[in-house]
């Protein structure tokens, strides 16, 4: 199951991989409003409504569980909180899933049984499943399936997040995340804290920190007032761009680290040039995957461009800390000290197998291709995995007379986010951003191809050109992040965001498309970034 | 950690060049003589891709068979008496690459393919006379380069034919399926379809053909245009392993190096992650780290 992603565009080479198994006999069901370059590929397209997907996950599950089709022996050694998980998914009949995710009852039927009754099957997600207000919500109740099917912690079976960058994964495990020390270590647990104590010779606050979205609340409360990006542009990546722009500016004290003179850095106080770590620094990166590979200098940076290493320690070394100049395998030695995932990857080990995944505990130990393993213990190691009652909740961001069409987003092959970096190099596929439209608006709303148009959402209005997409149903629309200099797409869309996990709304906003008269249409539409 | 029974694998003895040795079943003769140590000549074989057999340069004898196998794509049998270095092998191989040598420019060639034509002995210049055309065999596929975007450039007149490039592009890895064989004989090409320019076609340059083209037919256009203007230097240039700046997949880029400034990338084909292939931002995406003021 490919769920809200398009891999095919956002992760190649893992497709490359996908449809080895599709030649080797694999069935593909793909789950996405957009019928995409991903989507063509597959056995089945479940075109769902934008914002529909945990009733869709209740639906398989009810239907699953309705034909008798559940794994009873895994649900019952291996999980937790069974009962209440049938009675919530009560209510999502066949029926009902029609109703509120617009696929077809039987279809839902057909995956319900395909998933449940193969060997071996995977659930694969990005984006489309997490930047929602109930991101979490919706991850959980995909868990729910592989634990109601036992399609999880076993070769072949599983649950795949596909990363969207290349050391998200890391960033996390390295501890860059408001409540976990490296290796996924709690950092409100005291006995944890007090290693890291040690280690470190200083006090540790004993709550988590802030996410991001917490943190512009911060700003926006008055309780944040200086703060240190380091390799991001919230200015242009963030929801709600006013917003940004006006919490961003009203800080104290603003610094950016980063490779280039983002929209950020320019409204920053101070700027620190930094290194681009894949290429002009050493160091690790953890892939979606959990392999931790080798990144390598083979560059020397620009003009005062430092190591981040270097920055981070001249920094402390000023605030009055003498941190040495460790080298990034020092960092790492560290890195394996502290974190049991980590303690059996050496540099050496690296090099010589290609990288390895977490948990690798000891230098004997071969890593980890499959993780969750511990489920199918005899007896079951460590807790049970407990199922998580979750109901539908439908965008924020309304649909309503004044805004009837569905803005969602994403990326497209050949570009990143927003350009940065593949701003950095003429792409032949590359035709500026556009406001992509079913051919059914596009007639409604009188527009052709390339035509400029205004986008209007509650918070905003940005002029696009139009591109006729056939793979979008009458309602739909789509545009991408990458080009927020010529079209500032997040002008448009809501930080609603998820409680838990701070990420918003991004892929549902209402919006409206208003004829523009300009005459002539416009030529080829926002040019190179 | 349970132990894990590995598979109960069957093997094949066979004799090559007079030496026994066993295999697992299934083992080709090109893998069985790599294990050897034997060096089997090849030009359309990639560890990352399909045999399609078209090359012959990697041919043996096999006694008892009427005709040469090609070691790529046979598999050993049990029994199998292989004689990879016979009179009948090298008169073979070094016809093949008389041959495919005589009307194309291998000029920028692998290393490796040059190397064999050395080895044994070929003169490509005995087939490319120019007496039957009065201006060389060569002159039937010379053709301008075709520069059609800034990404790669395609050189026909370097083209051997080895299908590797329609076979990356195909169902080996990228499933684009933009190029194909067009023609027969003698105008027999490697096309887009309608040989339409490559912003025309299906191409989404993920470069996956240049990965794998052995004569440079296919080439980065930062290459090509170093190569016109006289300052690429191998030789100056340092290879780096380092992981694609982009999505979280976690491919091996292998950054080629010259003066500070990235001028190719590949990825190593026996890695398990990319198997050689990457994507447009991988193999292209890179020139944001060096547009220097």
């Amino acid at each position: 199951m490919l769920w809200g992603s398009n891999a095919r565009e956002t992760h190649p080479i893992f497709f490359h991989h996908l449809l080895k198994g599709k030649q080797a006999g694999a069935r593909l069901f793909a789950i996405d409003p957009r019928r995409t370059s991903s989507v063509a590929w597959a056995d089945v397209w479940l075109g769902l409504e934008v914002g529909s997907d945990v009733a869709l996950a209740n639906a398989i599950g009810r239907e699953i569980i309705a034909a008798g089709l559940c794994n009873m022996a895994f649900v019952q050694r291996a999980t937790s909180g069974f009962e209440a998980y049938k009675a919530a998914v009560e209510e999502y009949t066949l029926t009902r899933g029609e109703e509120l995710t617009g696929v077809k009852a039987e279809v839902i039927r057909d995956l319900a049984h395909s998933y449940a009754r193969a060997d071996r099957a995977q659930i694969c997600w990005t984006l489309g499943i997490t930047e929602h207000h109930n991101a979490v919500d919706n991850v959980f109740s995909i868990i729910n399936l592989s634990l109601l099917t036992g399609h999880v912690g076993r070769f072949g079976s599983g649950l795949v997040p596909l990363r969207g960058q290349n050391n998200v994964q890391g960033g996390g495990d390295m501890g860059a995340i408001p409540n976990k020390f490296v290796g996924g270590q709690d950092v409100e647990d005291p006995e944890l804290r007090a290693l890291f104590e040690r280690e470190y010779g200083a006090t540790i606050p004993d709550k988590r920190g802030w996410h991001l979205s917490q943190m512009f609340d911060g700003m926006e409360a008055g309780t944040l007032r200086a703060v240190y990006v380091l390799g991001e542009n919230p200015m242009q990546s963030e929801a709600d761009a006013k917003r940004t722009r006006r919490l961003l500016e009203g800080l104290e004290h603003l610094v950016v680290q980063d490779i280039f003179l983002t929209k950020t850095a320019e409204v920053a106080d101070v700027v620190l040039p930094a290194a681009a770590s894949w290429c002009e620094s050493e160091g690790t990166v953890t892939s979606s995957e959990r392999r931790v590979q080798r990144v390598r200098k083979a560059l020397d940076p620009p003009g005062q461009a430092k190591d981040d290493i270097e920055i981070l320690t001249a920094l402390a070394h000023r605030l009055g800390t003498d941190w040495g100049a460790p080298t990034a395998h020092d960092v790492w030695e560290e890195v394996r000290r502290l974190s049991p995932w980590h303690g059996g990857m050496s540099y050496a080990r690296l090099e010589a197998l290609n990288g390895l995944q977490w948990p690798c505990p000891t230098d004997e130990h071969p890593g980890s291709p499959t993780l969750h393993t511990r489920l199918w213990s005899e007896p079951i190691e460590g807790p049970r995995a407990s199922f998580q009652v979750v109901h539908h909740s439908p965008p924020v961001d309304q649909l309503s007379e004044e805004f009837p069409l569905r803005l969602t987003t994403g990326r497209r092959l050949d570009s990143y986010n927003t350009g940065v970096q593949t701003g950095g190099y003429t792409s032949p596929l590359r035709h500026g951003e556009r406001i992509e439209l079913s051919p059914e608006d596009a007639a409604r709303l009188q527009v052709v191809n390339d035509e400029v148009v205004r986008v209007v959402s509650r918070r905003g209005a940005v002029t696009a050109p139009v591109k006729i997409d056939t793979g979008l149903r009458p309602g739909l629309t789509f545009m991408t992040l990458h080009f927020p200099d010529e079209v500032e797409t997040n002008i448009l869309t809501i930080d609603a965001v998820d409680p838990k996990s701070g990420t918003a709304e991004f892929k549902a906003t209402a919006i409206r498309v208003e004829k523009l008269n300009v005459p002539e249409p416009v030529g080829a539409g926002g040019g190179v970034h | 950690m349970e132990a894990v029974p590995l598979p109960f694998v069957r093997t094949v003895e066979l004799t090559i060049d007079g030496q026994a040795v066993r295999v697992p079943e299934g083992t080709t003769l090109l893998h069985a003589c790599q294990a050897m140590g034997i060096d089997t000549p090849t030009v359309c074989y990639s560890e990352n891709l399909t045999p399609v057999n078209v090359c012959r340069v990697c041919v043996v004898e096999v006694e008892g068979s009427r005709v040469l196998v090609p070691s790529c794509s046979r598999p050993a049998e049990p029994g199998m008496v292989v004689h990879t270095d016979s009179d009948r092998v090298r008169h073979s191989r070094r016809l093949v690459l008389e041959l495919l040598g005589s009307s194309v420019d291998l000029s920028t060639a692998e290393p490796k393919m040059l190397a064999d034509m050395e080895r044994y002995g070929a003169v490509p210049e005995r087939f490319d006379t120019g007496e039957m055309t009065g201006h060389g065999a060569k002159a039937t596929v010379q053709q301008p380069v075709k520069v059609d975007n800034n990404l790669y450039v395609r050189d026909y007149s370097k083209c051997v034919l080895c299908y590797k490039c329609v076979e990356a592009c195909g169902t080996d890895a990228q499933n684009t399926f933009a190029i194909a064989v067009a023609g027969r004989g003698f105008n027999a090409t490697i096309a887009t379809e309608f040989e339409t320019p490559l912003p025309d076609s299906a191409c989404v340059y993920c470069g996956n053909c240049i990965g794998v083209c052995p004569t440079g037919a296919l080439m980065f256009k930062t290459e090509h245009d170093m190569r016109e203007a006289g300052t690429w230097n191998e030789s100056a240039q340092k290879v780096t392993d380092t992981i694609c700046p982009y999505c979280g997949v976690g491919c091996t880029l292998q950054l080629h190096v010259q003066d500070n400034s990235i001028v190719r990338v590949t990825s190593p084909h026996d890695h398990d992650v990319t198997e050689g292939h990457l994507c447009i931002k991988g193999r292209f995406g890179w020139q944001f780290v060096q547009n220097r003021p």
